[in-house]
C-alpha cells in the first residue's frame, strides 16, 4: 500500500523542455492542499486511512450529518471526502493539512482516476477485435464478434466472453508515472505522460507500488 | 486562455524575433559533443510555421550540395541559442511546401520590399 497520497484536478496536457532540452510530454494536476477530517486506524476502524476534504462548499449545500462531522473535527467543510489508504497513519492527526510538497520530482506514482465514459460500443472498440470481412457474401455482420461458443459441448456460453457493452466511465489505474515537477507555490503537479479522465476530473496519486529501486 | 498556460508562461522565450514563411532565417543551434557545447548555424528558408504557444514549431529548408534538408524545429526550445532573419520573403502561402519539387532558380523566393 501507499505511503504518500494525495488527490487532485486533472488541469490538461502540455509540454516541458529537460535538463537536455528535449521535449517531455506532461499531466498538469492542481493539487489543492487537503485537510485530514478523520484519522482512521486498524485497532478501531479495521484499516489505516486518512479521510480527507479539499476546496469549499457552501454551508447550505451541507446535509446536517456532514456539517456536524466538519465541526466535531474542527475542520472547514470542503467539497468532497476522500478516503486515503496508508500502511501507516500515527504520524497524522486530524486538521493537518497535507501539500502538494510531500511528492518530490524524480518520483514514481500511481494517478488513479475514472476514465472517459464511450457509451455502449460494439466488440472492435471495446475489445479490439478484428471484425468480419467486407466481402465473401458478408450481410450486415461487418463489425460483428463471430462466433461465442460451440455446439452441444458445452452447450453454453463461457463466462467472462468478450461482448459489447458500456466502456468507459470506470476506475482506471496508470501505474509507474514519473514526477517532473512538484509546484508547492501554485499547488500544482506536473506528471510525465497521460492521466485517466477528462480534464476537471479528480484525480488519487499515490507513490509507485511497482516502482524500481 | 488555456487552463495550461499557467504552466508553460516560464517556459516560452521572448527574445523570438517576429518572422514567417519566405522568410530566410539563421537558426543558431546548440549542439552538444560530448562535455563541450557549440554552436552551429543552419540557415535556410521558413517553408512552415505550425501550432501556437510552447508545441509552436517552424520549417526551416536549405539545399545542402545538391540535398534539400529540411529541419524542424520548436520555436521556444532551448536548443535554440538564437534565431536571425536574413532576409524577408515575398510569398503568397503559408505553407511553402512547393518548393520540394522545384530547384535552382525556380525554388527561387522573391524578398519583400519595405513599402514606399
Amino acid at each position: 500500500m501507499a505511503t504518500t497520497a494525495i488527490v487532485g484536478e486533472k488541469v490538461g496536457m502540455t509540454q516541458v523542455w529537460d535538463d537536455q532540452n528535449r521535449a517531455v510530454p506532461v499531466t498538469v494536476v492542481k493539487v489543492p492542499p487537503v485537510r485530514v477530517v478523520q484519522v482512521k486506524t486498524v485497532d478501531r476502524d479495521g484499516y489505516a486511512a486518512l479521510q480527507v476534504t479539499f476546496g469549499t462548499v457552501k454551508p447550505s449545500r451541507l446535509t446536517k450529518p456532514e456539517a456536524g462531522h466538519f465541526a466535531r473535527a474542527g475542520v472547514e467543510a470542503g467539497r468532497r471526502l476522500v478516503e486515503l489508504r496508508l500502511d501507516d497513519v500515527s504520524g497524522f492527526e486530524v486538521g493537518q493539512e497535507l501539500t502538494v510538497g510531500q511528492l518530490v520530482a524524480g518520483q514514481r506514482v500511481d494517478v488513479t482516476g475514472v476514465s472517459r465514459g464511450k457509451g455502449f460500443t460494439g466488440v472492435m472498440r471495446r475489445h479490439n477485435f478484428k471484425g468480419q470481412g467486407a466481402g465473401h457474401g458478408n450481410h450486415k455482420k461487418h463489425r460483428a464478434p463471430g462466433a461465442i461458443g460451440a455446439c452441444a459441448t458445452p452447450a453454453r456460453v463461457f463466462k467472462g466472453m468478450r461482448m459489447a457493452g458500456q466502456t468507459g466511465a470506470q476506475k482506471v489505474t496508470t501505474l509507474n508515472l514519473e514526477v517532473v515537477e512538484s509546484d508547492g507555490e501554485r499547488d500544482l503537479l506536473l506528471v510525465r505522460g497521460a492521466v485517466p479522465g477528462p480534464s476537471g476530473g479528480m484525480l488519487l496519486i499515490r507513490d509507485a507500488v511497482k516502482a524500481k529501486k | 486562455m488555456n487552463p495550461t498556460d499557467l504552466v508553460d508562461k516560464g517556459r516560452l522565450r521572448d527574445d523570438v524575433p517576429p518572422f514567417s514563411p519566405g522568410d530566410n532565417v539563421k537558426v543558431h543551434v546548440r549542439v552538444v559533443e560530448g562535455t563541450r557545447e557549440r554552436i552551429q548555424v543552419f540557415q535556410g528558408d521558413v517553408i512552415a510555421r505550425r501550432g501556437d504557444g510552447i508545441r509552436e514549431s517552424f520549417t526551416v529548408r536549405k539545399v545542402s550540395f545538391g540535398v534539400g534538408v529540411e529541419r524542424t524545429f520548436p520555436v521556444h526550445s532551448p536548443v535554440i541559442a538564437r534565431i536571425e532573419v536574413a532576409r524577408t520573403g515575398d510569398v503568397r502561402r503559408a505553407k511553402l511546401y512547393y518548393l520540394r519539387e522545384r530547384s535552382g532558380k525556380a525554388a527561387k523566393i522573391k524578398e519583400k520590399r519595405a513599402a514606399r
